[in-house]
């Protein structure tokens, strides 16, 4: 059950969800019309099944699948409770309600489905997304937000009494939270021609402030540390539907670079899934390299950092040149900087001067 | 000046109470009650008739009332449908200490029918009142003896004497006396007493009626007795120089070959004549001094058994005189020895003795050196036979079951009878039971039930050899936690019960006696092993079982409200196979 590329419309996917799950519970239904126990066969989660595919560029899920058979006991619970969050998320799609996992894990009960705890309730979800191959925020499952988007692109909204409605997403000076609401609105007029995705809520505002988003006619998202998923579907969106280029700037050490390195190539947690990355996003920085270029003020590597960069050097994801090259130099320099650290030249500098350089390097 | 004074039985046990269990006032009463009850079932079992023993312990009238937690004092009432005793016998046997019926060699509970007369002796110097006593053997009068101890001269003294006319054919005993004592601190001992008391005797109907009229009721499940024991002599290894002198100066033996013979279990002519030489009191006569018709008579006894014949040839006079004539030996059995040096020793004192010519000496005439020796030999000699166990009167699997049954109830139990063993001439049987659930507490510690001689012990379980075997095991490998209600029962027949304390309170640790305790325990630990396990796999099973059968109706709503059918799939099938499954 492997979703089809081709989905532009979000109504559209609403459907197809519904109709896979319906389809999802008439197989078991008829398993169990014939006398059968009823089970279903899917990839196989185990880390020795995930692989990192370079065509793909991202993490993918190998031929091993396993079968969940009602028919042994070590199965039969697990097995109740992916229906039964097939039946929930049905449900919530249906009624076009939006919920959160720690919602499905409270819900479970009143079905006498009680989860051990939250990890289990999350699990079984996780279960019903490698199994019918949608993600979470496709069956209206989304986890509590953080990120923000600001810049001059109007939505239309789908949800519940607000359908039909439009917002351009400059309307609020903090920017627009990154709900469902937004996640599941469609595209009704763009005047930007690029994103910009920022880790850290100070720069955000800076951007804003500064007016980036006019200056260079940019999209402005605060990821606000790893982006959540649902943002990045939505920025894969922003690529995909709108066929915008994406920039991440994010701080200058290991943890910034791994941000930028899940929003273009995902995590093996999510190996199951398509739609969450956006292989052509590009880092732009803060490079370790940039860090000598500039002069910037620096705080030296902790045991920690390096630890991550030795770790960062064996992962499949970071085989690129410019990959290489800075964890190298940050290995070297054995020195990282935070997004905030154009300071030193003035409030201004990083708009002024070290973005319109990022951009234009990057274009090349 | 320093003055010596002989001091009486009596008067011994009154300045040393403690060793017979009269420690405190709880104690006390306790061991009263314990003392009299045992003598009545002693004595009922002798007729092989199921007892009937009725107690009942009442304050005293006219006595300050014991308060919750303090002294008292009690008239205490114990009836039983035992033999009874003879009128002439009814004085000494309670009026004097040491003066039992219990001096035989065969298991009985009390030893010496001593702990009855401690008691009411207890009882006296607690409250300074008679005792009356009742008692029928079943004829046509009732004595009835109203009487104290006369404690320096261990003399019973009888202050009033009635007969009356046993109209109804009663027989058995009654005993009735004032003692002081607690008995709310010994209450929970005393009904533990009587509820395993009744738990190895299932064959009697105990009453017990404490002193705030409560009647406590232990009702017989059978009656079925074990087979009384019959008496026994002593067995050689088990004896010391006291009882060969006592048993000297009763014998009308006149020969040690003889004494041994007749006084001592399993010995017979060949092996008193085997043991005697190895201790040396054998003589055989000088060869020199043998007179012609000795020779002929020898001779004569070798050629008329076949068996002689066919070891030592055919002997004549004249061979017999050659030997004499060159030999330097001082007695025949050395002269026939060093002759047929093939032949066995014990075949040629045979023949000697066959002839008339082995002399012992007579036991009476043995010296003081000669007995210490003759007991010191008897422990080294090896050839005696092992004591059989004619002499002892286990409960059987049977009654053991019964008894626990009617007083656990448990929902399994396995017992089993060991065969019979000895330690130190004393031969002993060790009967052990398991049970599980039912009355049984569930406890951290598995509950342990002990008895010697249908006694149960109460007191210091944790010296116990049974105990300590028990905790040795590995109880795990027998599928056994903690928690579970679980007994085990260890019941220990001997002549001769290995206490370590006088107060009959646990078993020393004798290694003969805890190797049986230990492979009878885990003989009935086997069974409750395979129960076990039967259980936990019903168990597994049931909840297999009710795991499809919580999931699999949830599994169908679901599917059927996620494919948008009305109706649920039928799933009786799916449940049924399950089912299924587990018959297999």
């Amino acid at each position: 059950m492997k979703k089809s590329e081709s989905e532009r419309s979000v109504k559209a996917k609403k459907e197809t969800v519904l109709k896979d799950l319906r389809k999802f519970g008439g197989n078991l239904y008829d398993q169990m019309e014939h006398g059968k126990f009823p089970w279903v066969e899917m990839p196989s989660r185990s880390t020795e099944n995930i692989f990192y595919s370079p065509d793909v560029r991202q993490f993918i899920l190998g031929e091993k699948s396993v079968k969940r058979h009602a028919r042994n006991i070590r199965h039969i619970k697990p097995f109740t409770q992916m229906v039964w969050a097939g039946f929930f998320t049905s449900e919530l799609v249906r009624n076009r309600k939006t919920s959160t996992l720690r919602d499905v894990y409270y819900s479970a009960q009143a079905y006498e489905m009680t989860f051990k705890d939250q990890p289990e309730s999350n699990n079984i979800l996780t279960d019903l997304e490698t199994a019918t191959g949608f993600a979470r925020e496709d069956f209206n499952v989304y986890p509590e937000e953080r990120s923000a988007l600001f810049g001059d692109l109007t939505i239309e909204y789908t949800v519940p009494g607000y359908e039909g409605k439009q917002l351009n997403m400059t309307s609020h000076p903090d920017g627009v939270m990154l709900g469902p609401s937004v996640v599941s609105s469609e595209f009704a007029q763009n005047k930007c021609d690029k994103v910009i995705a920022i880790e850290k809520g100070g720069l955000f505002t800076r951007f804003i402030e500064e007016r980036v988003h006019e200056k260079f006619n940019a999209l402005l998202v605060l990821t606000a540390g790893q982006a959540p998923r649902a943002t990045r579907h939505f920025l894969n969106r922003l690529n995909r539907e709108l066929e915008l280029p994406v920039y991440i700037f994010t701080d200058g050490d290991p943890w910034g670079m791994h941000i930028a390195m899940v929003i273009i190539s995902g995590s093996a947690n999510a190996a199951h899934l398509r739609g969450l990355t956006t292989p052509d996003a590009k880092w732009s920085g803060v490079y370790a390299t940039d860090i000598v270029d500039y002069k910037l003020p620096t705080d030296p590597l902790t045991p920690v950092d390096i630890k991550r960069l030795h770790e960062l050097e064996k992962d499949p994801r970071y085989t690129g040149d410019l990959w290489k090259r800075e964890i190298k130099t940050f290995l070297k320099i054995k020195k990282k900087a935070e997004q905030e650290a154009f300071s030193r030249y003035g409030l201004t500098y990083i708009v002024d001067e070290y973005l319109p350089a990022k951009l234009d390097a990057m274009a090349d | 000046m320093v003055t010596f004074q002989e001091i009486s039985p009596a008067d011994f046990f009154y300045r040393n109470r403690d060793i017979a269990g009269f420690t405190n006032p709880s104690r006390a009463i306790f061991v009263s009650i314990r003392e009299l009850v045992e003598n009545s079932l002693d004595s009922a079992e002798t007729l092989s008739t199921p007892p009937e023993v009725y107690v009942r312990l009442t304050e005293e009238e006219g006595a300050p009332t014991a308060t919750e937690s303090g002294n008292g004092v009690y008239r205490l009432m114990v009836m039983d449908n035992g033999s009874g005793i003879a009128a002439r016998h009814i004085p000494s046997a309670f009026g004097q200490v040491l003066f039992g019926s219990n001096y035989k060699l065969k298991q009985a509970r009390g030893t010496f029918g001593l702990g009855g007369t401690m008691a009411i002796l207890y009882g006296q110097i607690t409250t300074h009142k008679p005792v009356i006593i009742k008692s029928s053997t079943g004829g046509s009068k009732v004595y009835e003896y109203k009487m104290m101890i006369d404690i320096q001269r261990n003399r019973p003294l009888i202050l009033d004497r009635k007969t009356k006319r046993n109209s109804e054919n009663w027989r058995g005993t009654i005993v009735e006396y004032s003692l002081e004592g607690d008995y709310y601190r010994a209450m929970s001992k005393i009904l533990e007493y009587l509820k395993q008391t009744a738990l190895v005797t299932p064959y009697a109907d105990i009453r017990f009626v404490d002193p705030k009229g409560r009647l406590y009721m232990f009702t017989k499940a059978t009656t079925k007795m074990p087979e009384p024991p019959t008496e026994t002599l002593a067995h050689p290894y088990g004896v010391d120089v006291e009882t060969i002198q006592r048993l000297i100066r009763v014998t009308n033996s006149r020969s040690l070959l003889d004494f041994m013979r007749k006084h001592f279990h399993r010995v017979g002519q060949g092996t008193s004549l085997n043991f005697l030489e190895f201790a040396g009191f054998v003589r055989t006569p000088t060869p020199q001094r043998l007179k012609v018709e000795n020779i002929q008579k020898l001779v004569e006894t070798a050629n008329k058994s076949k068996k002689f014949r066919r070891l030592f040839g055919k002997l004549t006079e004249e061979q017999i005189k050659n030997l004499i004539k060159k030999t330097k030996s001082q007695s025949l059995l050395d002269l026939l020895q060093k002759a047929f040096p093939k032949i066995d020793k014990a075949i040629i004192l045979r023949l000697i003795a066959s002839a008339g010519f082995v002399r012992t000496k007579n036991p009476k005439k043995l010296r003081p050196e000669e007995i210490v020796k003759l007991v010191r030999m008897m422990k080294q000699y090896d050839g005696f036979l092992p004591p059989d166990a004619s002499c002892l009167s286990p409960l059987g699997e049977d009654l053991l079951r019964a008894g626990i049954l009617k007083e656990l109830k448990p929902e399994f139990i396995a017992v089993s009878q060991r065969k019979p063993s000895t330690y130190a001439g004393h031969p002993f049987i060790v009967e052990t039971a398991i049970a599980y659930g039912g009355n049984i507490p569930n406890k951290d510690d598995i509950v342990v039930y002990r008895f010697a001689n249908k006694i149960p012990l109460l007191y210091d379980e944790a010296s116990d050899v049974s105990v300590r075997v028990i905790r040795g095991i590995n109880w795990r490998r027998y599928k056994v936690s903690s928690g579970m209600p679980l007994a085990i029962l260890v019941h220990l027949c001997s002549t001769k019960v290995p206490y370590k304390t006088v107060g009959k309170e646990f078993i020393a640790d004798r290694p003969e006696v805890k190797i049986e305790i230990l492979n009878g325990i885990r003989e009935v630990a086997r069974r409750l092993q395979t129960f076990l396990a039967k259980r936990e796999h019903v168990a597994k099973e049931k909840k297999r079982l009710s795991v499809f059968a919580k999931y699999l109706p949830k599994i169908a709503r679901f599917s059927a409200d996620l494919a948008g059918k009305t109706e649920t799939p039928n799933i009786d099938v799916l449940l049924k196979s399950v089912r299924k499954y587990e018959e297999e």
